[in-house]
């Protein structure tokens, strides 16, 4: 029997009704989290008292908002075991993949030196994606396929929507770059990450992990996954938006040509050019989002308070509920594995004949929140042969009365269009 | 619900009219909506100041599909000028946040105006107004296509 947490008190907005008087049954949080009442205490807190730019300024509050954080980053490093000097704060998960593929431009435009000629990529080279890919675990490396002449090179989907590790020799030794998801925000499938990164670095091929569903929903240690590079973002994990974080392993990050330049990032700037800082501040260019590092904070602790093994159980029992209730749904068909192992309570699915606007419609009707169409992930409903589906996800605030309401609802759904 | 979706609206999304490809079109235009992923054509061929022909294809949800629908049946072989008001009409209509308009606009857009509720939902709004982008778009390019003078009316976005 899991042990059920029973946590939507801590969550202000899930109190709230809408549709005329409904009370939300929110089933998105696969988009975005709901905040703690810890969480938006936390940044007020700091807004009323500490606020001020960091790392410049000699006096007493700008010490105490650098303070703030730098041991927001000191948190989020041990939150997904990672070392201090290893996180890098950036607006969300999207600017850290960008992050990353815009590092290895420069260094293809020979930006960096000597140090960053291990990031060049040319014509022969190759860049391997998933199918399974978040547009923006996709969109960035088809771009630097684009601007530096290499090539893109993808590992299929299995029909159940997991990775396709038997076609893992899409690897090889042209490989420069493969960029895969931990899990995936429409299947829900979590990647057995071990079997890419032996691959990966059997043939010299940088690894860069898009972790942003798993960092909030499992224990991840980036580390003992040994990938070189990851992306999240602090509004999936419970904290506040704009805030994110990219995971660089300390050598990698010590080589890797700056994105976004400007303030901040500076030692030396002449009419001529420019030093840059040593990392992690070679990668903060411009004011910071001190108030929403602070709020990511307060999210990991709240985390960490629960413990991740606990949150996984109690969501995996609630994504188990949600596939069993949506099996005796009559026609409908779900995207992905069918049972709960090695998944995460993501649930997107196709009412035949049905558009999603219009299930998700129905359901908004009742209060229920799910998300309608193609999540950002296009190729991989193509691959199930669809448009856009309709998805339900659970979070660590997730009761098993919004599963039941979900449910009926859907009933309700296949009903009104029959 | 039933306020969304007006019998009409339902009927028109599954029993559709007008889905099909002209062999050489005056005008044609292909819309998306990037929420969703839905998408529409529109190809209209001209006679003079008259939309002689209009054929649609695309995928969506049943208020994108039943406007598309509906439209074909209103616009198709009509005036240009009372095609362009039609869509003008029925864009106010969407915009006006799920409130009918004049009487003799209401009466004008027929059963068009079952649509009135979408307006209440601005998560909708586009899916109404998908098909309609495209006609506006199609009927500009056909016009200049087939020099037919006149100006499409002021529009609004
Ligand atoms: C798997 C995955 N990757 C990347 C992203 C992008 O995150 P963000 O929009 O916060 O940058 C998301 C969220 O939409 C996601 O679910």
């Amino acid at each position: 029997m899991t042990d059920l947490l029973d946590l939507a008190g801590d969550f202000p907005l899930l109190s709230r009704t809408v549709r005329e008087g409904k009370p939300l049954v929110y089933l998105d949080t696969g988009a975005t989290s709901q905040k703690p009442g810890q969480v938006l205490d936390a940044e007020r807190a700091f807004n009323e008292r500490h606020n001020a730019a960091v790392h410049r300024g000699a006096h007493q509050i700008a010490e105490e908002a650098t303070e703030a954080f730098e041991s927001a980053r000191s948190a989020v490093a041990a939150f997904v075991g990672a070392d201090f000097g290893e996180i890098v704060w950036t607006k969300n998960a999207t600017e850290a993949l960008n992050l990353v593929s815009h590092g290895f431009l420069n260094a293809s435009l020979g930006r960096g030196g000597a140090d960053a000629a291990r990031f060049k990529l040319a014509p022969g080279d190759e860049i391997v994606v998933t199918e399974l890919e978040h547009h923006a675990n996709l969109v960035p490396w088809q771009e630097l396929a684009a601007k530096t002449g290499a090539k893109l090179r993808w590992i299929p989907v299995t029909p159940e929507g997991r990775l396709d590790l038997e076609q893992l020799s899409v690897i090889t030794d042209r490989t420069r770059v493969v960029a895969f998801t931990h899990a995936s925000n429409v299947t829900g499938a979590v990647t057995e990450v071990a079997p890419v990164v032996e691959r990966a670095k059997s043939v010299g091929a940088y690894t860069v992990l898009d972790a942003c569903q798993s960092a909030a929903h499992m224990p991840v240690d980036l580390h003992d996954l040994g990938v070189d590079f990851a992306a999240f973002s602090g509004h999936k994990m419970l904290g506040p938006t704009g805030v994110g974080a990219l995971y660089g392993r300390e050598e990698l990050l010590q080589a890797l040509p700056p994105f976004l330049t400007g303030g901040s990032m500076v030692e030396v700037v002449t009419m001529e050019e420019t030093t840059f800082m040593p990392p992690p501040q070679r990668f903060e260019a411009g004011t910071q989002m001190v108030a929403q590092t602070v709020g990511m904070h307060a999210a990991v602790d709240y985390l960490s308070a629960v413990g991740m093994e606990r949150l996984a159980a109690h969501e995996d029992h609630m994504g188990q509920l949600l596939l069993e209730g949506l099996a005796e749904v009559p026609g409908v068909r779900l995207l992905g594995p069918t049972s709960s192992a090695q998944r995460l309570a993501v649930i997107a699915f196709d009412v035949p004949g049905v558009h999603p606007h219009d299930v998700g419609q129905v359901l908004d009707d009742q209060g229920i929140a799910v998300r309608v169409g193609h999540h950002c992930a296009q190729p991989v409903h193509r691959r199930f042969g669809v448009h856009a589906s309709t998805r339900a996800s659970a979070g660590v605030y997730t009761t098993t009365a919004d599963v039941e309401a979900f449910v009926k609802g859907l009933h309700q759904v296949v009903k009104f269009f029959a | 619900m039933e306020q969304l979706y007006q019998q009409v609206i339902l009927d028109h999304s599954k029993a559709r009219s007008g889905e099909g490809e002209l062999d050489s079109p005056h005008g044609a235009s292909f819309q998306v909506n990037p929420t969703c992923g839905d998408e529409c054509t529109v190809q209209v061929s001209l006679e003079g100041q008259r939309l002689a022909q209009l054929a649609w294809s695309g995928k969506g949800c049943s208020i994108s599909q039943a406007s598309l629908s509906l439209m074909y049946e209103m616009v198709d072989g009509e005036p240009l000028e009372q095609a362009e008001q039609l869509g003008e009409t029925f864009r106010e209509l969407i915009h006006n946040r799920g409130h009918e308009l004049t009487p003799e606009k209401m009466e004008l857009l027929e059963d068009l105006s079952a649509f009135t509720g979408v307006g209440r939902y601005s998560a909708r709004v586009k899916c109404a107004l998908l098909g309609w982008m495209a006609l506006r778009e199609a009927l500009a390019q056909a016009r200049h296509h087939t020099g037919a003078s006149g100006q499409p009316p002021q529009t609004q976005a």
